[in-house]
């Protein structure tokens, strides 16, 4: 009896050897929590402080609003084309990304059986997972000189105010290509070797599995409930995907875009080796022009700057931080607005 | 209101006549099937209250093995409330979904006998469920109203219907949910999201979701299993209302209310068997099946 009651007190006593067990694993925790945070902060510390040192050798004002980058050659630092080529390539990809991959989360979810979607989600999967290398790699063996069989012609001029119907029909194959906006002459020109065209293109297909994974996620979390309620007014498979499922699953959605569009804005290597390194402002209003001549991203900038021989010191050295910062700056406000956008449409259904 | 004959036993009658009064809002142009057979102008809208509207005939549902409803006919009176009771699992939501081919839904589910609305049989290879959801609206048994605006909601139907063009749509609205008996409540927030409501104008927002789209029939499965006695004393009274403009076919667990609200009475019990179906009188005073009094006076179920 006296022997019972002893065990019980015993059991309910703290076991010394388990507290300091459990004190550890909270150390360890919450350790690799602040290791994180500090590896962040250390990381846009060492941006700033050579970004700054930049700065105050080159003005801000001249780098923020310089169309010239050239930091071997003229000395200058004009960061507009680059962020114009981060741009360029960002929107187009998004272009192709952004409605396919939504168009293959609605499949997906909506339309495919369990078996087919069983092969096809870990299949889009594998396509993320393949080097960007290999993409830059496709953009100038393959995409190039596929789509420039297309566009056979050398800078044909298409004058102001011609109709697109009155385009001659050995243009056929551009037809599809041509703005005919009255006001502007377009240039319908060959593809360069290095451009931006097939780099938007591999981009666009190296997000879409970011877009349609997460997309689908959040489409298939919509509850049926929704799905029934919309069916029972008498609308098409179409109409519940795309007027119910889509609209309730925004938030989801769109984390999925800024997800995208941040990888496609810090994009390096297929970038670079598809569009080149020829830092480029906007044609205008020639805007074809753009997508076939070569450009540099504010990413292929910094490469171009690491794999120098001037690494470690002078102002083109430091340029490669104020870069850096801007980049970071461009990602964050992505970033922020999504936050913000999620914030409205957050868990819509519940 | 006019009544026109109907011929309610093949369905495919050329009865275009229309019933004037109801003619701006009616949707019975739309037809039901695909393409040939054409049920247009067997207007149950037009048809007297008693007629009917929903029969089955010798219906079983099979979920794979299961079977869900067994040899099930019965007919279904047009602008009365039909309820159908009986213990949990024995089949009553099964049937109620098969009025609209809601069962087209889930893979595993199968279909065979006969299962007509307005004489035509819904389950026929060219009918589209679709067009039939149209004239047979449904409301669930947890309030599901769509993460859009209250007024989004209510325009939903029509919109998706593209009869938005057609109709007045602020009026549609509007009367929908005051038929609904909510109107008073919301009519200062018709953009506030319809999640902001609580569970039992919820409720009714999706009761005047359905009857926006002007359906001849409303299907309810147990549409105040997850309200509270006030909201459910409501949503009592509006069924009571609608059945004077559509037919009602209720599901509900609560042998209570079926007595209050409802014509006529089915007793489904286990096994997805309808054992009695008659007046709701009859069905609550003197049962023909001492299995069905059992039932009611809550010695069995
Ligand atoms: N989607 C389904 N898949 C398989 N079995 C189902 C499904 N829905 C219902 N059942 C089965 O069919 C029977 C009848 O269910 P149900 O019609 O929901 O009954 P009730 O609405 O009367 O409670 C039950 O045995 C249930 O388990
Ligand atoms: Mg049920």
């Amino acid at each position: 009896m006296s022997n019972e009651s002893q065990s019980v007190s015993d059991s309910l006593q703290r076991n010394q050897f388990v507290a300091r067990k459990e004190r550890l694993y909270a150390w360890l925790i919450a350790g690799s929590a602040v290791l994180t945070i500090l590896v962040t902060v250390g990381i846009v510390l060492a941006l700033s402080v050579n970004a700054l040192t930049f700065w105050r050798e080159i003005s801000p004002i001249a780098f923020f609003t310089g169309t010239n980058w050239s930091p071997k050659i003229a000395g200058e630092y004009g960061v507009l084309p680059l962020v114009s080529g981060t741009l360029l390539v960002t929107v187009c990809s998004a272009l192709i990304a952004l409605p396919v991959g939504l168009a293959a989360a609605i499949y997906l979810s909506e339309y495919a059986s369990e078996r087919v979607r069983s092969i096809l989600k870990p299949a889009l999967e594998v396509l993320a997972g393949v080097p960007t290398v290999i993409y830059g790699y496709m953009a100038l063996v393959y995409v190039t000189p596929l789509i420039d069989g297309f566009l056979p012609i050398d800078a044909t001029v298409i004058p102001s105010r011609i109709q697109i119907l009155a385009i001659p029909d050995w243009l056929p194959a551009i037809s599809g290509f041509v703005l005919a906006l009255p006001e502007f002459t377009l240039v319908v020109p060959s593809l360069r070797t290095f451009n931006a065209l097939s780099a938007s293109i591999v981009v666009g297909i190296m997000i879409i599995p970011m877009v349609s994974s997460i997309s689908e996620d959040a489409l298939s979390a919509v509850p049926d409930s929704l799905r029934e309620a919309a069916y029972g007014l008498g609308s098409t498979k179409f109409d519940v995907s795309t007027k119910v499922v889509v609209p309730s699953a925004t938030s989801g959605i769109v984390a999925s875009y800024v997800l995208a569009l941040s990888r496609a804005i810090g994009e390096t290597m297929a970038v670079t080796m598809a569009m080149g390194m020829s830092p480029q402002m906007p044609y205008f209003p020639n805007v074809l022009k753009n997508l076939a001549e070569s450009s540099q991203t504010i990413t292929a900038a910094m490469v171009q700057i690491a794999g120098a021989d001037s690494l470690g010191t002078g102002p083109t050295f430091e340029a490669m931080f104020a870069l850096g910062m801007t980049l970071f700056a461009i990602t964050l406000t992505m970033n922020v607005l999504a936050e913000l956008v999620r914030r409205r449409f957050r868990e819509a259904y519940e | 209101m006019s009544n026109n004959e109907i011929a309610t036993d093949d369905g495919i009658d050329g009865a275009t006549t229309t019933d004037t009064a109801s003619n701006t809002l009616d949707p019975s142009g739309d037809p039901l099937v695909d393409h040939d057979i054409s049920v247009e102008g067997s207007d149950s809208r037009s048809a007297s209250s008693g007629k009917t509207v929903i029969e089955s005939r010798n219906l079983d549902v099979y979920y794979d093995d299961l079977q869900a409803i067994d040899d099930v006919s019965m007919a279904i009176p047009a602008r009365q409330v039909t309820a159908m009771i009986g213990p949990s699992g024995c089949g009553k939501s099964t049937f109620l979904r098969c009025i609209n081919r809601m069962n087209d839904l889930v893979d595993s589910a199968r279909v065979e006998g006969e299962l007509r609305f307005d004489g035509q049989d819904v389950y026929e290879q060219d009918i589209d469920p679709v067009a039939l959801r149209r004239r047979i609206g449904m409301v669930f048994q947890h309030p599901n109203p769509f993460p859009k605006s209250i007024y989004d909601n209510v325009a939903y139907g029509l919109r998706v219907q593209g009869r938005d063009g057609e109709v007045d749509l602020d009026q549609q609205v509007e009367e929908s949910l005051r038929r609904a008996a909510l109107w008073d409540e919301v009519k200062d927030q018709l953009d506030k999201s319809a999640l902001d409501l609580s569970g039992g104008q919820q409720q009714r927002l999706c009761i005047a979701r359905a009857i926006a789209v002007d359906p001849d029939v409303i299907l309810m499965d147990e549409p105040a299993s997850a309200l509270d006695p006030i909201a459910t004393s409501k949503i009592e009274d509006l069924i009571e209302e609608l059945a004077e403009e559509f037919t009602v076919v209720i599901v509900t667990h609560n042998m209570q209310q079926a007595a209050r609200i409802s014509d006529r009475t089915a007793v489904f019990l286990t096994g997805g068997e309808l054992v009695e179906y008659d007046d709701t009188g009859t069905i609550f005073e003197n049962p023909e099946h001492q299995r069905v009094e059992d039932y009611i006076t809550g010695k069995f179920g």
